[in-house]
């Protein structure tokens, strides 16, 4: 049984398809990447997941269990966590501040304190920043930040909604070595990227939607040894 | 002397124009929605104190919270039966619906209590503080410090505790709250009903001194609009600061130029203040 699966999934905003038919399968402690151009439908398909956006049709399973429809607050407690597309961090409040509201829904708060130092472990960087503002950091200070806030609530699955858009080069190695990091810690990740090149370098199995359908799937090395692929999204 | 007298004055009512105010830029801050009620919310207030003292014979130490709790009450049932709802729909219907419910609110009251002037008796907190010459009413010095401290409350609470933190997250970004795990509804809930009960605590306080009638918030809730656009929007400090100023304005220029002109000299310096700086004395750009 994998630890998420989704079949079919369709999600309408008004008259609008946001996606269509988006199918994938998520194995525990494995890295999947979700390829597609601008408005294939990977942020929808995440959005629907988290329970941003309620499902038109089709299923999302996790642990076998249905969980479309479900309020996000419900999704975080179940273990699974999402850091959107532009951070959005809480900007007016200070670092500590925005990690502690990650782990609003940490059942036993006890835990809170080892949280907050696996974070800060993790990421150094914020230990030191812990009471400046959110909005006065750097891009990718924000994006640890981002990430930190999503591990708070100890996730089990972490979807990540373009974690490489606006960072410089060498931030965004930092990024995926992160990523590749929290892997080995047993964190199994869903990530949504433009960028196929290096999102194939670190998944396990991708799917590439077009669309707002799953059109191909395999593992990073088939993708990125595909001759579809590459022409389609890593450029020739 | 007079100097410090009309500036201890203006401070005392200013603190209580911060209390008001401090409601109404709350809901705001959470929701972007002005709350076109707030001024009647006060006027409910006024009269659970006037009923209190008439029927239950009790004074303000127990009809200050009294009306507190209940406008509270009255904040968060407008907030799931009227305002969950018209949030949904266009920007007119939300204007219109917080200026609607005003409406019901104080031809209610007309109904219940007629068009007459009532007041509380003024002997309930009665009496004149001395001090060097200062001549403080009793009625007015309370007032003045249960509205400051609790505005300063307000403000700790905000941004010290967790569950102003998860406040101030659903204010900034509901869509970002949610994916924390916040459930929103519970906590603009919970803005309102703190919000209505800050103008409950100014409604009660006010009546120690002021004449209670149905229309009595319109003169209130005028302050607190030009509070809140001078202190910037959703800012707790702002709307302090700026009642505050505005208090001892409104002293200064009963005195010096005569009191049918203190709110001509008050709105006058207000839209000055806006040509300056639109986005209010502490508002963000």
């Amino acid at each position: 049984m994998s630890l998420l699966s989704v079949k079919d999934l369709a999600v309408r905003y008004g008259d609008l398809i946001g996606v269509g038919a988006v199918t994938l399968a998520v194995e525990a402690g494995q890295i999947v990447a979700l390829l597609g151009a601008n408005g294939a439908g990977k942020t929808t398909t995440l959005n629907a997941i988290a329970g941003l956006v309620p499902p038109a049709g089709g299923q999302i399973l996790w642990q076998g269990k249905p969980i479309q429809g479900l309020p996000a607050h419900q999704i975080v407690s179940r273990g699974i966590a999402l850091s959107p597309e532009g951070w959005r961090l809480f900007t007016g409040q200070s670092v500590e501040a925005n990690l502690r509201l990650g782990a609003t829904r940490l059942a036993d708060r006890k835990q809170l304190p080892h949280r907050l130092d696996h974070v800060f472990t993790l990421f150094p960087r914020l230990a030191e920043r812990r009471r400046q503002q959110a909005g006065t950091m750097s891009g990718g200070e924000r994006q640890m930040l981002a990430l930190g806030r999503a591990l708070m609530s100890a996730p089990k699955l972490l979807l990540l909604d373009e974690p490489s858009l606006g960072l410089a080069p060498a931030v965004v190695e930092q990024v995926f070595a992160t990523l590749l990091r929290l892997k080995a810690e047993g964190l199994t990740l869903l990530l949504a990227e433009q960028s196929a090149e290096l999102a194939l370098e670190v998944a396990d199995r991708a799917y590439v939607l077009q669309t707002g359908a799953t059109v191909l799937s395999g593992t990073g090395a088939e993708l990125a040894g595909n001759a579809e692929v590459r022409r389609a999204y890593l450029g020739g | 002397m007079i100097l410090v007298q009309l500036v201890t004055d203006g401070l005392l009512v200013g603190a209580v124009y911060a209390l008001l105010s401090s409601g109404l830029t709350l809901i705001w801050g959470m929701m972007n929605v002005v709350n076109f009620a707030h001024g009647d919310f006060v006027m409910l207030a006024m009269y659970v104190a006037f009923i209190a003292v008439t029927t239950l014979a009790i004074g303000p130490a127990l009809f200050v919270p009294l009306a507190a709790l209940v406008l509270f009450g009255v904040g968060v049932v407008v907030y799931y039966a009227l305002i969950r709802n018209v949030m949904r729909g266009p920007m007119l219907a939300q204007i219109l619906s917080t200026f609607g419910l005003g409406l019901v609110l104080r031809y209610a009251m007309f109904w219940v209590f007629s068009a007459n002037f009532v007041s509380l008796p003024d002997t309930l907190v009665g009496g004149v503080l001395s001090v060097d010459g200062l001549r403080l009413q009793y009625s007015r010095l309370l007032a003045g410090v249960v509205a400051l401290l609790l505005t300063a409350a307000l403000h700790l609470m905000l941004t010290r505790t967790a569950l102003g933190s998860r406040l101030l997250a659903v204010a900034e970004d509901r869509t970002a709250a949610m994916l924390v795990g916040i459930r929103p509804d519970p906590m603009q809930a919970l803005a309102w009903g703190i919000g209505a009960a800050c103008a409950g605590v100014a409604g009660a306080l006010i009546a120690l001194f002021f004449y209670i009638s149905p229309l009595v918030g319109d003169s209130l809730v005028l302050i607190a609009f030009v509070t809140v656009c001078l202190g910037g929007f959703g800012s707790v400090p702002g709307a302090l600061f700026a009642g505050l100023a505005i208090g001892v304005i409104e002293s200064l220029s009963s005195w010096f130029i005569g009191a049918a002109w203190k709110d001509v000299v008050v709105y006058g310096l207000f839209l000055l203040a806006l040509w300056v700086r639109p986005q209010g004395l502490l508002g963000k750009s």
